[in-house]
């Protein structure tokens, strides 16, 4: 009893650090580096949190707690499953590096309006905290707003022209998905099913029949415009204006995972894999993950920017998930679960590596890339681990979870989702190893910028090794991931 | 105690009232105040002891000078009534304090103690309206609440009010016209004017809508239509609201469309209702085609407002379109999104329109072209207008998503898969109004002219702070707002026929 009422006040504590660290924040406005050690001690803290939970969470544990009811139908509740609870130490534990990135960057970079920054960033943080926790679909929609409104300022945060622009798109996709499409669905689920509540098994199953779970099914994965799944992407790329910690872990982990993350839950929780199997309702969804997994590569071959290459990367492999959760084999789902996790520690190293350029080079274009790896040689090593995850070649964990997603495509023979995933592991190679290539193997400009010194500030360049290591490391020692991941559809 | 308990439904009219004589006779702005405020935080403690007693006993009817009704003028207050009582006379108490400065700023020092006695004659007139048992009874607090708001709008310092309030003049006086043809119809029809026994002798009897009825309907309909602002009847409204006087606006805004929509309910719910079966008549079709015109014409109105006060008030316009959508919906879920929009609207608009004024008081604009950067200039203001904006939309976590949830719940209920689209979706045109003025308020640079901006004294900014808070409280907290608002809707629906 004594155990079970614990877990549950550390479900509470995981949720509220973040918010709490929000409102402290602004208190040390006028010492920076107070500030900043608020940031910090929050993010320890709720790494800390989040870990100790994962224990009693692989033992079987699965701590809920209802907070309030609001109106029959909408209840604020945690519940805390293999899956967010994986989701949830992710996010967790990237935001300590994130945060010691995020000093070096904006301190070497002079950015304006710090603390609003560090607080929309611990709010976005409890928002994800709250996505991974939520106990049913209301309280997730509730957060998952929540992360859109908070990281808005974060997008604008330079105030220019091109910013705002930026933020128009963002919000209105974002928010124009989850009120026309999501919401509708949402209120179709609990009219039709009578609970919002996440089960083992769904909450659709056996409630509706083919058509009706057809158009939900739509309206989910398109209403759930984090997941970025064409043609709703268009956000994505346009966030990339944000000041690059951003980039790095809210655009590469903490929102668009989120997205990815409410896919693969609705999938499990609320259609049922099995009913969503037995009514061979998914055929549409590989296809389009298919389609956004290629042309989103083929996109990034042509960009120039590095970072709005980067970002075209995370649409093309959002959709790896989704496409694990069409195949509909348990081994791909828990090959989905796996790649949240594994794309996380690649494509922040690659966003921290591209911010690190920034700052040290003053770089943003590929080609000007020419010979960079000769002046930061740290950032390119830890850029080069970053693609080998994106690619998903060993050793790091951006294989395992390929590996598992593609054992569950030919287990039920999906030979469209087979070839999706050799094609693009090509296409991957071909817009990551290039970068690789110019910066280690070309000759530097002669306009001056290679004679100057070499890194980023120490506390970027420790965040990018950092993650760098993380990501091998998982491949290495894939224990706890593995292990949430296999647990998450309830056996 | 014992001896005021009965007379409570009484007092919540005499009181304000007197208070109004009062105030014109003290001819000196600071006592008028004093009276308008003491009278004000006064009236949501009847209100409340009334809305208590409802819910615990059944409905209040009390008869003035003793005389039974139907003889006599009967004042009854059930849930619904004590509903809407409760929320008219919070916000006066909520806002009161804000008109202090406000109207000092605003309106002509000898003119004030007159703007004191008109808001506690309009006060009176609502909240007559809202008591009252009696349709003529009725009649004549719509027109004191009326001609005080004609007053009142044009005190606004903008010549352009005198026309508004002109215009306004003359499209009130034609509804409350409409309506009391339609009250004397009923009147031939019935020989009573006391609404229960109205409803009693037009009964099952005349199911077979004698003309009569459906004319008499027909013009109520139209005559509070035109009060309520239901589009396309809706043209006074932006003028009256953009010229009056910043309190002024939202004081009406909270109040005064409210308790228009709560004559429309009470005519269609328990006098109609009960005489003849709607389904007959295209009264609910007609309803919901205005309903989702208001909010997608009105809405779309305002995206091009340059002027923040004339946005909010085609706001308005098309947020009241939700309200007369869960009228015309009808079943248990959709007319508690209405009911419960009905409350969820005012605090926000008065949040709103309390905003615009702080921002009047320190900028003496609401261009939005002078408006660039204010929110670094008058942060505590902006935020709680950012809150309320939020509330519009309608985003999870405030009031705003309760009353859209009512909402398409009922739509669904119903079947009507594309009504629930259309909901949603004309809360994405409300994303595009809103985001626009928070886009110039928060992320442009301060002009030079905003050098001296700030916040506005404790007394307007605390209203302000107040209202947004409960934005968020009842996003949250639901058990005042649509736990009410829901048994007020299955009195209404059990009354059917």
């Amino acid at each position: 009893m004594t155990a079970a009422l614990s877990t549950q006040s550390l479900v509470i504590l995981a949720v509220l650090t973040p918010f709490v660290g929000a409102l402290l924040i602004p208190l040390f406005h006028r010492s920076p580096n107070l500030r900043e050690t608020v940031t910090l001690v929050t993010a320890g803290t709720l790494c800390l949190v989040t870990f100790s939970l994962v224990g009693p969470v692989l033992d079987g544990a699965r701590p809920e707690l209802q907070i309030l009811r609001i109106v029959p139908g909408l209840d604020l509740a945690f519940k805390v499953e293999p899956l967010g609870m994986l989701f949830a130490l992710v996010a967790a534990s990237l935001w300590v590096v994130n945060s010691v990135y995020s000093i070096g960057y904006m301190r070497a970079n002079d950015e304006p309006r710090q603390t609003t920054f560090y607080v929309c960033f611990a709010i976005a943080l409890g928002s994800t905290i709250g996505i991974a926790f939520a106990g049913n679909l209301f309280t997730l929609f509730l957060f998952y707003e929540a992360l859109t409104l908070s990281t808005y300022p974060l997008v604008t945060h330079k105030r220019n022209a091109e910013a705002v622009r930026a933020g128009r798109i963002y919000l209105l996709l974002l928010l124009g998905t989850s009120l026309l499409l999501l919401l509708p669905a949402m209120i179709a689920t609990w009219a039709i099913a009578g609970t919002l509540d996440f089960t083992p098994g769904g909450i659709l199953a056996g409630k509706a029949g083919a058509p009706v779970i057809a158009v939900l099914l739509a309206l989910y994965v398109f209403g759930i415009g984090k997941a970025a799944v064409m043609p709703l992407h268009f956000w994505l790329p346009a966030a990339m204006v944000a000041p690059t910690p951003v980039s790095a872990l809210l655009h590469a982990v903490a929102v668009v995972k989120a997205g990815v993350f409410t896919v693969v839950k609705v999938a499990v929780f609320v259609f049922g894999v099995d009913n969503l199997a037995s009514l061979g309702q998914s055929a549409w969804l590989t296809a389009v993950a298919a389609t956004t997994v290629i042309v989103a590569s083929i996109v990034a071959l042509r960009q120039d920017n590095l970072k709005r290459r980067l970002a075209y990367s995370t649409i093309s492999q959002l959709s790896y998930v989704v496409l694990g959760v069409a195949i509909l084999a348990p081994i791909s789902l828990t090959g989905a679960a796996m790649h949240i996790a594994a794309h996380a520690f690649s494509k922040i190293t690659l966003f921290f590596a591209a911010g690190s350029i920034y700052t040290g080079a003053h770089l943003t274009e590929v080609s000007q890339l020419d010979g960079i790896g000769r002046r930061m040689p740290w950032t390119m090593a830890a850029f080069t681990i970053g693609a080998l995850g994106m690619i998903g070649i060993p050793p790091t964990a951006g294989f395992l979870g390929k590996w598992f997603i593609l054992t569950g495509a030919m287990q039920t023979a999906n030979w469209l989702a087979v070839s999706v995933i050799v094609a693009s592991t090509l296409l991957n190679a071909g817009y990551f190893l290039p970068i690789v290539f110019r910066a280690f193997f070309r000759e530097p400009p002669g306009d001056g910028h290679g004679t100057k010194s070499g890194e980023a500030p120490w506390p970027m360049v420790l965040a990018l090794t950092t993650t760098a290591a993380g990501s091998m490391l998982m491949f290495f020692l894939p224990g706890i991931p593995y292990a949430l991941a296999t647990l998450m559809m309830g056996r | 105690m014992n001896a005021v308990w009965p007379h409570l439904p009484i007092l919540q009219v005499v009181i304000p009232l007197f208070g109004a004589v009062l105030a014109g006779f003290l001819r000196r702005p600071g006592p008028a105040f004093a009276v308008a405020l003491v009278v004000s935080w006064l009236m949501p403690l009847i209100a409340g002891a009334m809305l208590w007693q409802a819910l615990a006993t059944g409905p209040i009817s009390y008869h003035i000078g003793s005389w039974p009704p139907p003889w006599g003028i009967e004042y009854r207050v059930d849930v619904l009534g004590g509903f809407v009582l409760v929320l008219v006379s919070t916000v006066g108490a909520v806002i009161m304090p804000f008109a202090r400065r406000s109207v000092a700023f605003e309106v002509e020092e000898a003119q004030q103690p007159w703007f004191y006695c008109m808001y506690l004659l309009c006060l009176t007139g609502l909240l007559g309206i809202v008591a009252t048992g009696d349709a003529f009874n009725a009649f004549v607090f719509l027109e004191v609440s009326s001609l005080s708001t004609y007053v009142l709008v044009a005190l606004g310092r903008d010549r352009r009010a005198l026309l508004a309030a002109f215009q306004y003049l003359i499209m009130g006086t034609i509804g409350a016209t409409f309506y009391i043809i339609g009250v004397g119809l009923l009147y031939l029809l019935t020989g009573t004017l006391n609404m229960v026994d109205m409803a009693a002798r037009l009964g099952p009897e005349w199911a077979g809508h004698s003309r009569a009825i459906v004319a008499a309907l027909a013009f109520i309909t139209v005559g509070v239509s035109l009060k309520l602002a239901l589009f396309p009847l809706h043209a006074w409204l932006p003028n009256a609201y953009a010229y009056a006087p910043s309190w002024v606006t939202a004081f009406l805004a909270a109040t005064a469309t409210k308790v228009a929509i709560y004559v429309l309910v009470r005519f269609f719910f328990s006098i109609f209702g009960i005489a003849i079966d709607f389904r007959d008549l295209p009264v609910a079709e007609i309803i919901l085609a205005l309903s989702v015109a208001a909010m997608f014409v009105a809405s779309l109105i305002a995206v091009f407002q340059t002027d923040l006060k004339r946005m909010l008030a085609y706001s308005s316009v098309a947020q009241i379109g939700y309200i007369t959508l869960g009228i015309g919906l009808a079943n248990q879920a959709g007319l508690t999104g209405g009911l419960v929009h009905v409350v969820n609207h005012a605090l926000m608009k008065a949040a709103l329109f309390l905003a615009v004024g702080a921002i009047f008081f320190r900028v003496r604009s609401v261009q939005l072209s002078d408006l660039a950067g204010i929110g670094r200039k008058m942060p505590i203001t902006m935020t709680a207008f950012t809150i309320a904006c939020l509330g519009l939309v309608g985003t999870p976590g405030t009031s705003g998503f309760i009353s859209k949830w009512y909402l398409a719940t009922g739509a669904f209920d119903k079947g009507w898969w594309l009504l629930v689209f259309l909901i949603v979706g004309s809360s994405l045109i409300a994303l595009v109004y809103v985001g626009r003025v928070l886009e110039v308020v928060w992320l442009r640079e301060p002009s030079a002219a905003l050098e001296n901006a700030s916040d506005p004294p404790l007394s307007m900014l605390l209203p302000l702070v107040v209202l947004a808070a409960a934005t968020v409280y009842f996003g949250f907290e639901t058990q005042w707002t649509a736990g009410i608002a829901g048994t007020a809707a299955k009195d209404l629906i059990g009354g059917l026929r």
